[in-house]
């Protein structure tokens, strides 16, 4: 099967592809820079320019689709165009060319109004409920794509929560760098539980979803680790993983969700960097639980997570260089946080 | 009461299509002709045959439902509903009938008076119109109750059952009409409360636990929007007989006579929190049908249609009866007849040997000690007294006296003449033991001063005794009307009444209330025979026994063991108040090869408190042959410290309950033991084998956390635990619905009881507990128990106690350990990572989250119990990212 995977040079679409192409699939992706993942084609092009996409698209049965503009900056039209335009220009290329499956990567954000999630399956997106750009027009994409689901195009929607592991641009380097630079303080007491997603686990249930989209198109799925923890602890193993002291300092989470300038000044990266800030988005986020019933994704897409999260943070280590920071992953250490309360 | 209300004539008519919960499709209008005259009245009523009749459906047959003042038939909307769902889902099919009654709801307003006679031939004229035969099942409601009971009384050719929600038949003599009544009867009052405006209406309404829902509350008024719709709601009120002249009064006697001789099935659902019907009117009708299943849902009221789900009860009752005809209280036990409890006060009757001894009586000073001779003596007297003031078998005696030789003599004087004996626990908190006093409705209550102040001022029934002598001023404040010395006046060489039978109710016994409201556990003679002969073939106590009663239940049953009893210096409502060196003087009094009985929090103080023991003491402590500690399970540690203390003893840990307090027994060895057999991964407590009598099942639980397997002794299956002995309770005390769910899935004619506890046996018979049904966790991989966990995580040398409690949904829920650190910590916090791992390495299972706790919420009665449930929901809300507040 010829397999197009847009947005192959983030840490998600890499390990995509790579699953795909090992299991013997034709891979091809699309994506501005190099993927760099190796026994794949690479066809560089934007998402913004329709040529491109047609050009792309040309020839697949399948395409699996992360391409998005995920910064937690940028105007509400940067966004839609890359996530809202994009999704449409893809969805016409692919329906022109016949291309008979879709693999949709979207959020758990696109269903998420600002309170906490506890056991919740996946609910339908909500462009007007959903937080900041990002997740709007992801959720807009996720109701067209999910629209155009038919028996000549069938679509899928998976949405992994919170995707961290080595390499990780988003997540895990902005933590550990502040943390760092101890500028990482903790909203709230931290007890907050957090469902996330070890990056291996998230491909594993995406190629999951293209082989199995034949049975589960029209129909979208969160996917986790299945292994809520304290927000603390998840941040915690991130910065030991790095060989950085973990955050001890706090701020009020009400404060945090009340004051989400405050909050974003707090979180701000080093003067002139063109990231964001800490939204107010992602504060309710680090300061409420999210965590996700699994049992359908699970049974529906015939796929379990292989990667347990302290073995994801035995992983991060060594890839930061820093294996002597592991034994705390298995069986615990003296190194940890001081209790709050 | 000849107060003319305004009666206005109005044809019936449906009601509304939208109302909440109502089909329309059930609704019907129907001309019935009047006996007596030659017109006819047309009727609205909820009827299910039509539907009934369209899936193909045969009903077994009808219930008849009649409401009250001021409701109408939307009152059993849920019932209607759920009999059609229950047919159309293939089960028994029952057809449901509610009327309105004429001048009520959606029926003619007549514009003339009904008085009752006239409305129970109301009643019989519809179902002639109906054509309606057997069997009809009545079920009422308020005055709806006494017109089904009229119509019961009349058709005994079709009847088959009686069943009513908060109903009354009967006012005594002695004693007011209900003050909400009263007031609305005064002339003056009468058509402004009820007519012309909504106030009874609306006052009715308010009484519902929780309040209605307003769409709800729209729907009852619907049919009463204004004064010309009210009048039937006027006229109800007036028509309550207030005195023997009334013109209904006649009626009402021939019904509440009637029923006496309806010895068909009867349910009783009744709500306690009735500012009209309170329980006395349930006493009057349980009087009056002695063999009616009575279920009290604590917390409901007069609304009960409203604040509980009686429907499921109503149904699941009535075809309890299809199946089984008999009543469905098990049979009683017909084991070979053990002796009466009190027979050794017969026997050593002469004798002067000690049987009881208080080491700190509560008037102070030197050991009170009672020789058999005199504690047989005082139990003679006190019996004849009672009998001789009027208490006869069958009636309920409270007992509000702490444990002691004043206990001991009432308990075998009630037990002698037949009394029923009420027993609850000073542990229930004094908001527990309101509710239970006022729910077990006692004839009489035998209490010491705080016991009757308390009785006096929070208003429990019953003719009070006092174990002090009071002067007449202070007996009329507390209205006492006896003294416990009067008694023994009135008795010296009185006659003694017959003895009971042992199929006779010796007792109700109220659980600890750790899971919601304590329950009134009801033994009878011969049960109670059982419990003393299973102790005594267990632990080998019997007449010579020196038996240390640091646990006071055990302490009454010494005389019935034949056994010295000695309540060692101790505050008996605080177990944790007995110290090593009080049970030293306490076994000194009970001679070589004492057995002592403790409280698990009583063991923990004794060997926190070794210390202060002398040379002599420890001497003391040599001489002990067995020990207990019963009421909860406890640490293997513990046993041991206490072993050393008394090393000749054998240490045993009994499992048991209110409802058969010993069922398998355990001893210190048999702990060891168990712990090196590798048990399933389930793990939980070993509590031993069944003791001789008793029979232990398991039922499996299903995914959805409900025992639904079929009891069985298959070793290493996880369930509720389901046991069967001769010292089982016979049932609970009006809570009819809770003993069916405790005797469910068990064999017909033998008594079994679901214990509500979770666990399973091993190949060796043992029994492990894993914890309360209630407390099981619903994770996406399956059910876990929780006491396994926690055992591994207490291994742990920084954790003191632990408790392993759900989050999340069922079925997707997450495991969060709670647990108590050493040294104990301050404030409550998230474990530190290092914590956090070594826990989450301790069990086979993903931990969420590690909570620490300055303590762990622990129940009263046995200071060792977890509310686990409630546990969980504090932990929910902080892990949800709510404010760390102590559970």
């Amino acid at each position: 099967m010829r397999v197009l995977v847009t947005g192959a040079s983030g840490m998600l679409g890499r390990a995509v592809a790579a699953q795909i192409a090992h299991a013997r699939h034709d891979v091809r992706t699309f994506q501005r820079r190099p993927s760099g993942v190796s026994g794949v084609t690479d066809l560089l092009g934007s998402m913004t320019v329709p040529p491109d996409v047609a050009r792309a698209v040309a020839g697949s049965d399948a395409i699996v689709h992360l391409a998005a503009r995920v910064s937690l900056a940028g105007t509400a039209a940067e966004f839609e165009e890359v996530n809202v335009e994009g999704m449409r220009t893809l969805l016409a290329a692919a329906a022109h060319e016949g291309v008979g499956r879709l693999v949709v990567v979207s959020s758990p954000s696109v269903a998420h109004a600002g309170t906490s999630i506890v056991g919740d399956d996946a609910r339908p997106a909500d462009p007007a409920g959903a937080r900041g750009h990002y997740a709007r027009t992801k959720a807009e994409a996720e109701l067209l794509a999910l629209s155009a689901d038919s028996p000549s195009l069938r679509v899928v929607v998976v949405r992994p929560h919170l995707v961290w592991g080595p390499g990780d641009t988003q997540l895990v380097a902005r933590v550990v760098e502040r943390a760092r630079t101890g500028r990482l303080p903790l909203l709230g007491h931290g007890a907050a539980l957090i469902d996330s997603t070890y990056v291996d686990n998230a491909a594993t249930a995406i190629k999951a979803a293209l082989e199995r989209v034949d049975t589960v198109h029209g129909r979208s799925f969160v996917v986790t680790n299945g292994e809520p923890r304290p927000v603390v602890e998840l941040l915690a193993g991130m910065c030991i993983a790095a060989g950085v002291k973990p955050p001890a300092w706090r701020v009020p989470a009400g404060a945090a969700r009340a004051a989400g300038s405050a909050i974003e000044a707090l979180w701000r990266l080093a003067p002139g960097a063109d990231e964001p800030p800490m939204t107010r988005f992602l504060a309710e986020q680090l300061s409420t639980a999210h965590w996700f019933d699994q049992r359908r994704t699970r049974a529906e897409l015939g796929w379990s997570p292989t990667v347990t999260l302290d073995e994801g943070f035995r992983r991060l280590a060594v890839w930061y260089g820093k294996e002597d920071s592991s034994p705390l992953f298995a069986r615990g250490s003296t190194l940890g946080l001081e209790p709050s309360g | 009461m000849r107060y003319r209300l305004p009666l206005a004539a109005s044809a019936a008519s449906l009601p509304p299509a939208d109302l909440p919960g109502l089909d329309p499709a059930h609704s019907r209008l129907i001309d019935v002709p009047e006996s007596g005259t030659t017109g006819a009245r047309k009727w609205h009523l909820l009827d299910n045959a039509a539907t009934l009749s369209a899936i193909g459906a045969a009903p077994v047959g009808t219930i008849l439902c009649v409401h009250g003042n001021p409701t109408w038939s939307y009152l059993w909307r849920r019932l209607v509903s759920r009999a059609t769902d229950a047919a159309t889902a293939g089960e028994e099919a029952w057809r449901v009938i509610a009327v309105d009654q004429l001048d009520m709801g959606y029926s003619e307003r007549t514009g003339q008076r009904r008085p009752l006679a006239r409305r129970v031939r109301d009643l019989s004229d519809l179902t002639d119109a109906l054509a309606l035969d057997g069997p009809v099942v009545t079920f009422g409601h308020d005055w709806g109750g006494v017109v089904s009971l009229g119509w019961a009384v009349d058709h005994p050719e079709s009847l088959a059952g009686v069943m009513l929600l908060n109903t009354a038949v009967h006012q005594p003599e002695d004693t007011p009409i209900p003050a909400p009544l009263r007031l609305a009867l005064r002339p003056s009052v009468l058509g402004a409360a009820t007519v012309a405006t909504p106030a009874f209406l609306e006052t009715t309404l308010a009484l519902a636990h929780p309040p209605l829902q307003q769409e709800v509350k729209d729907a009852y008024r619907a049919p009463y929007r204004d004064a010309s719709r009210r009048g039937g709601i006027g006229a109800f009120v007036a028509d309550i007989p207030v005195d023997a002249n009334h013109e209904s009064a006649a009626e009402l006697e021939r019904i509440a006579e009637g029923i006496r001789e309806l010895k068909l099935p009867t349910l009783l659902l009744w709500g306690p929190r009735d500012p009209i019907f309170s329980d006395r009117y349930l006493d009057d009708l349980i009087d009056r049908m002695p063999h009616a299943d009575v279920h009290r849902f604590e917390g409901a009221g007069h609304l009960l249609a409203e604040d509980v789900d009686y429907s499921a009860a109503a149904l699941a009752w009535v075809r309890d009866r299809e199946e089984d005809p008999a009543d469905g209280t098990p049979p009683a036990t017909t084991e070979a007849a053990s002796p009466p409890l009190w027979h050794y006060l017969d026997e050593l009757g002469d004798s002067s040997d000690i049987a009881l001894i208080e080491m700190a009586p509560r008037s102070g000073g030197a050991p009170r000690r009672v020789s058999w001779r005199s504690l047989s003596g005082r139990v003679r007297q006190i019996a004849a007294g009672l009998a001789s003031i009027g208490v006869e078998k069958g009636d309920r005696v409270s007992l509000l006296v702490p444990p002691g030789a004043d206990l001991t003599a009432v308990l075998y004087a009630c037990l002698r003449i037949g009394a029923i004996v009420v027993v609850a626990d000073a542990g229930l908190g004094l908001k527990g033991l309101t509710r239970a006093v006022r729910g077990a409705r006692p004839d009489y209550v035998i209490g010491a001063p705080p016991g009757l102040a308390a009785a006096r001022v929070l208003g429990w029934p019953g003719i009070r005794i006092s174990t002090a002598r009071y002067r007449a001023t202070a007996a009329a404040a507390l209205q006492v009307s006896h003294s416990l010395a009067e008694l023994v006046e009135l008795g010296r060489g009185a006659p003694l009444p017959p003895a009971p039978t042992t199929q006779d109710t010796a007792a109700v016994l109220f659980t600890s209330g750790s899971t919601g409201p304590a329950k009134g556990v009801v033994y009878t003679h011969a049960q109670l025979s059982a419990v003393r002969d299973a102790l005594a073939a267990q632990y080998g106590v019997g007449v010579g026994t020196g038996l240390v009663a640091g646990f006071a239940p055990f302490a009454l049953l010494g005389p019935a063991l034949g056994a010295r009893s000695i309540t060692p210096d101790m505050n008996v409502t605080s177990p944790k108040s007995l110290t090593a060196a009080s049970v030293a003087a306490a076994v000194a009094e009970a001679g070589d090869g004492s057995v002592v009985f403790l409280s698990p929090a009583a063991l923990a103080n004794v060997v926190a408190t070794t210390d202060a023991l002398t040379r002599t003491d420890r001497k003391r402590l040599g001489g002990v042959r067995t020990f207990l500690s019963a009421g909860a399970p406890v640490a293997e540690v513990l046993l041991a410290a206490a072993a050393e203390l008394m090393p000749m003893a054998i240490p045993h840990t009994p499992y048991g309950m209110t409802e058969a307090l010993l069922i398998a027994d355990i001893t210190l060895d048999g702990i060891r033991e168990a712990a090196s057999a590798e048990a399933n991964a389930a793990g939980g407590v070993c509590v031993g084998a069944a003791i001789g009598t008793t029979r232990i099942r398991i039922s499996a639980l299903d995914d959805t956390g409900n025992a639904t397997g079929e009891p069985s002794a298959a070793p290493g299956v996880t369930g509720e635990i389901v046991i069967s002995a001769p010292h089982l309770k016979n049932h609970y005390d009006r809570l009819s619905l809770t003993d069916r769910e405790s005797r469910r899935g068990t064999p017909l004619g033998e008594r079994w009881h679901r214990t509500g506890d979770v666990g399973h046996l091993d190949a060796s018979g043992r029994l492990w507990v894993e914890g309360r049904l209630g407390h099981l966790i619903g994770t996406a991989d399956g059910v876990v128990t929780p006491v396994g966990p926690e055992q591994r995580i207490e291994t742990i040398a920084e954790v003191a106690r632990a408790a392993v409690v759900g989050i999340g949904p069922w079925g997707t829920s997450h495991l969060v350990a709670v647990v108590e650190t050493v040294p104990a910590a301050r404030r409550v916090s998230l474990a530190s990572m290092a914590l956090a791992a070594g826990v989450r390495g301790s069990v086979p299972l993903s931990v969420a989250a590690v909570l620490v706790v300055p303590r762990l919420p622990t129940d009263i009665r046995h200071n060792s119990k977890i509310d686990r449930a409630a546990l969980a929901v504090w932990a929910g809300a902080i892990l949800e990212g709510g404010r760390m507040t102590r559970p």
